[in-house]
């Protein structure tokens, strides 16, 4: 078929005609894309940058390092220790279960732990390192180090975790960390992001949570590049925070550890107060646990032997327990009649072994009666009588408000947990509390110091403070915050005539060192530290009438938890107090024989600065006290270990 | 028609020939595959040798492929036409029963020493058969219906076998092209006016319908509709790509994060990253400047391409030129059209960038046919 050149012009036209067309088609669709390109990367480029930089960057908390709790000389009671552990990344590891059963020949894990780990990791991303183990010894975890090339993907890690070298003798005091809870976090307003971190620690109780903000510390950041999956390509940019502030607390750890040495296994707690600025030098509350357990995790098993212990190991007895302090009350309503004028020193009270009031026949603990007994007697022999007729003419309000004064019923203001207020029961109170008229009776109870009157050791061992120094002594518990010296403001003095103190203290001395003094046994005979204190002996049981009219009953016959607390007050040197010291051993029996031993060995420890000598002493219990001494399981004061227990 | 009437005395012959290769065309391709090259590079995160390299080896390969083919005379491959196409179809139909699973689709032969992708050589037989038919066609009767309906049959035919694996980014291809070749030939605009029509009618009736029993395609189908028209309610399912590519293009901003710094590419936010998605790479590190400026280099070389076919007076040959220009400029509509989040995201490469070995051969040897038509056209 032959064309024409007309026709194949004509036909070229056409086409060029359309090739045209196709090209302006073309043409536009470019300009199309090119003005969509112009609108995403020109007019819209920031929005999209903005939303880039957040699909690249995650910001990741560097927790920081908790602060240190140190005694008053800077000795350690809550540190940070190298947490070694193992990691295990499934990506790198491959076959995760064969680099397991490897690891379990090289460190001791068991099968339920390989488990475990071996469900969290598959559970997890491929790129998410899983804990195996922690805490490994040095030696387990040097094992693994070496062994990395047999174990892919196992990586030796060391972190931080908190430790408490002095484990029982602080755990009161201190209290200890734990994992944020769900219940930690509802009390929050606006939780620090820390807290989000998985197993982030935080103090619980004691010091440790109260003063959480200050030991925590800032948390740093760093800021990581991240792919869509979640993997950490690199770090951008890190900023360390600021690592939490170090306390030092009042307590000497050393004092510390002799008190609750010298407690022992008794279900008791002893305070000693500096009198000249009120800081606490001990605070140990018996039987103790270990707080290392709490920070592990405790197993169930080690946790129900402490809550099914009768002598409540968990409990803080010197805040939270509340006594009815019994005889160590007397110098509280001597004082008040004194001020109140209704007796002087020299007031003289007839004690024949007992009083009626309204009916009712009140007992002297002694049945035989003291005769005729003044202030000094009264205190030094504990007459009861003397307390019962001096307080129905003074009234409840004036004692309660001499109570209040020395430091009863309220609650002060140290970082640990469940500090009681105590009770120093009034008028007012009882109406309250009861719906019930304050009767005669009450005031009688309360004289002596039971009935509804409440104190902690904690506020008896104020209370013997103020008494001693005649100033409103304020316990004080944190010494340094980083490095600084907290200041200390001068006590204001009571507003107590100071012959009338001096008259109470005078009796208190008597106790101590009369002839006829109830605790004389356990008086210092070091001419310079002169002891003077007073014992009480408080009722746990209501005396049934059975019992009243058959008599006393020695607390020997009884069962453990219906025996009387014994308790213990007092303060050295008489003539310059510098320490006060409170006791309570629940159910001990006698203030003088339960309490005041420990009392004098603790305060003893306290002046010396160091294992009290003999010489101080009465000759007498010199030998028994060697003994009692040496068998006294102390650290180390240097290293702060626990001594070795030797098989005899 | 015989070989004379080509005018074959004034056709320069032998070596002189690579004197009239269409020049700017030879750089242009090789200044986009560059390109290709660098981007493939800082997708890798500087290896070399996992992507840059082969695929310049490939570049080596398919040039060299380039001048064999623009060095053989047209009417050569003129004469080829009908055979390859049926080739091509018959390697269509057996990878449709004998073929390798790939990506979830049915696409080559695997011989051994390479994987033949029979979708990708029907690209320009189909068009050079097209050719060829209007060649031979009496312009007077380009619209009449029964010889309108032989192109379509052709072009049809291996559409629904590229589509049947299924490849729907291939076989749009090869619709829009035929089309095209068909359009430049002076078919009737009532027949495109006519498709045009059905098809906005049929894309009213999928949306009228929708919900009701007379509904036209599956729910799931329905979805990815939506997750196109927008992305932002499937952020981490479908629409992810579509999101990922924004932001990845956006950000780039006017000059780009610079080369190798791209972030959104590099941390694998980004799906096929270095095949469908390189243009995002290119975009985020040079930014509007970098992109705009590989637009331009596509815009020259389709413009030198339509320029040869309408110096060139053998009809044949324009409508060969013209063929491939529309297939190389419907890839990059319709790839730089997904990624920029204008059109659903289907599997179309962006030519002489994407990474891939036989569509990058293919196409060189398609501009090897175009120079070939160039060096022998009538003069």
């Amino acid at each position: 078929m032959r064309r024409t050149a007309r026709d194949s012009e004509e036909m070229n036209q056409r086409l060029n005609r359309r090739t045209l067309m196709l090209g302006g088609a073309m043409g536009a669709m470019i300009a199309v894309l090119g003005a969509r390109m112009r609108y995403l990367q020109v007019d819209q480029a920031d929005e999209f940058k903005l939303l880039a930089e957040e699909n690249r960057i995650n910001i990741r908390l560097i927790p920081p390092v908790r602060g240190l709790i140190q005694d008053r000389n800077g000795k350690v009671i809550a540190g940070n220790e190298q947490n070694y552990r193992v990691v295990i990344t499934r990506e790198a590891a491959g076959d995760v279960d064969l680099v397991l059963r490897r690891l379990a020949s090289i460190i001791p894990m068991t099968a339920e732990e390989m488990q475990q780990t071996l469900d969290e990791v598959n559970s997890l991303s491929a790129f998410v390192p899983v804990t195996v183990r922690e805490r490994l010894s040095w030696e387990d975890f040097s094992k693994v180090a070496i062994n990395a090339p047999a174990l892919p993907g196992v990586v030796p890690e060391v972190g931080q975790s908190r430790r408490y070298p002095r484990d029982f003798d602080f755990a009161h005091v201190v209290g200890y960390v734990g994992p944020v809870s769900e219940k930690d976090l509802e009390g929050i307003e606006n939780p620090d992001p820390l807290l989000k971190i998985p197993k982030f620690q935080i103090g619980k109780i004691g010091v440790e949570k109260w003063m959480e903000d200050t030991l925590r510390g800032e948390a740093g950041t760093k800021r990581i590049e991240v792919n869509s999956a979640g993997r950490v390509m690199r770090e951008l940019e890190r900023q360390e925070g600021d690592p939490g502030t170090d306390i030092r607390l009042t307590i000497d750890a050393d004092v510390q550890n002799f008190a609750q040495a010298r407690l022992g296994e008794e279900s008791a707690a002893v305070v000693v107060i500096d009198v000249t600025n009120g800081d606490i030098i001990c605070i140990a509350s018996a039987p103790s646990f270990d707080p290392n357990l709490f920070v592990r995790g405790i197993s169930h098993a080690d946790y129900n032997a402490l809550t099914e212990n009768d002598h409540r190991p968990l409990a803080n007895k010197t805040v939270s327990g509340a006594y009815p302090p019994g005889s160590t009350f007397k110098m509280v309503t001597a004082l008040a009649a004194l001020e109140a004028g209704v007796a002087t020193p020299d007031t003289k009270v007839s004690c024949p072994g007992h009083i009626e009031f309204g009916g009712r026949r009140f007992h002297c603990w002694k049945r035989s009666g003291h005769g005729t007994v003044r202030l000094e007697r009264s205190l030094a022999e504990s007459c009861d009588v003397y307390y019962y007729e001096v307080a129905q003419k003074v009234g409840i309000d004036k004692i309660a408000e001499m109570g209040r004064k020395l430091g009863l019923g309220q609650k002060f203001d140290i970082p640990m947990s469940a500090v009681t207020e105590g009770n120093m029961p009034d008028k007012l109170w009882k109406l309250e509390r009861h719906k019930q008229e304050w009767r005669i009776g009450d005031t009688i109870n309360a004289s002596i110091g039971q009935g509804y009157v409440l104190a902690s050791p904690l506020q008896l061992a104020v209370m013997t403070a103020r008494i001693a120094s005649g100033r409103a002594v304020m316990p004080r518990l944190v010494r340094m915050v980083n490095d600084k010296e907290l200041p200390v403001s001068d006590a204001p003095p009571l507003e107590i005539p100071p012959e009338y103190l001096a008259a109470v203290r005078q009796g208190m001395h008597e106790v101590m060192n009369g002839e006829h003094g109830t605790a004389k046994s356990s008086r210092i005979a070091e001419p310079t530290m002169v002891f003077a204190g007073k014992t009480g002996t408080s009722q746990v049981r209501n005396i049934s009438k059975a019992e009243r009219e058959s008599g006393v009953i020695s607390n020997d016959d009884l069962p453990w938890e219906r025996r009387d607390h014994a308790l213990f007050v007092g303060f050295a040197p008489y003539d310059a107090p510098r320490y006060a010291v409170a006791v309570v051993v629940e159910h001990g029996g006698g203030g003088s024989t339960a309490a005041a031993p420990i009392g004098r060995d603790v305060i003893l420890r306290a002046l010396y600065g160091n294992l009290p000598p003999l010489e101080a002493y009465p000759s007498s219990q010199r030998g028994r006290i060697e003994t009692m001494l040496k068998e006294l399981p102390l650290r180390d004061p240097v290293t702060g270990q626990p001594p070795v227990k030797t098989e005899t | 028609m015989s070989f004379l009437e080509y005018r074959v005395k004034f056709a320069p012959t032998g070596i002189r020939k690579v004197l009239y290769l269409n020049w700017p065309l030879v750089v242009l391709v090789t200044a986009v595959a560059s390109v290709g090259f660098l981007m493939l590079y800082s997708i890798a995160g500087g290896d070399l040798d996992l992507w840059a390299r082969p695929q310049m080896e490939r570049f080596g390969v398919g040039m060299v492929l380039m001048f064999i083919v623009a060095m053989i005379p047209i009417w050569f491959w003129r004469s080829m036409a009908g055979v390859a196409y049926l080739v091509a179809f018959i390697l269509l139909l057996v990878v449709e029963f004998f073929g390798v699973v790939g990506m979830g689709a049915q696409r080559w032969i695997d011989l051994g020493f390479i994987r033949l992708q029979p979708s990708e050589m029907m690209k320009f037989t189909l068009v050079m058969l097209l050719a060829v038919y209007y060649d031979w066609l009496d312009p007077k009767l380009v619209s009449r219906p029964l010889y309108v309906l032989l192109p379509v049959l052709i072009i049809v035919a291996p559409t629904v076998l590229v589509l049947m694996q299924p490849n729907l980014g291939t076989s749009l291809m090869l619709l829009l092209a035929g089309a095209t070749v068909m359009f430049a030939a002076g078919v009737s605009l009532w027949y495109f006016g006519a498709v045009l029509a059905l098809v906005v009618g049929a894309v009213v009736g999928v949306f009228t319908l929708r919900g009701t029993p007379w509904q036209f395609l599956h729910d799931y189908q329905y979805k990815r509709i939506d997750t196109f028209l927008d992305p932002s309610a499937d952020p981490l399912g479908a629409g992810y790509n579509i999101i990922q590519a924004k932001i990845a293009l956006g950000s780039g901003g006017w000059s780009g994060k610079g080369f190798m710094q791209g972030t959104q590419s590099r941390l694998n936010f980004l799906p096929e990253k270095h095949t469908d998605f390189i243009f995002t790479t290119l975009a985020e590190e040079f930014g509007f400047v970098g992109a705009f400026s590989l637009l331009g280099l596509y815009a020259l070389i389709i413009g030198f391409c339509l320029f040869a076919a309408w110096q060139n007076r053998d009809r044949f040959s324009s409508l060969l030129i013209i063929g491939v220009a529309a297939n190389f400029f419907f890839y990059i509509a319709v790839n730089l059209s997904m990624v920029m989040g204008m059109a659903p995201v289907v599997g179309v490469p962006l030519p002489l960038l994407s990474y891939g070995g036989s569509a990058m051969m293919v196409l060189l040897v398609g501009f090897g046919l175009v120079q070939s038509a160039h060096v022998h056209r009538p003069r």
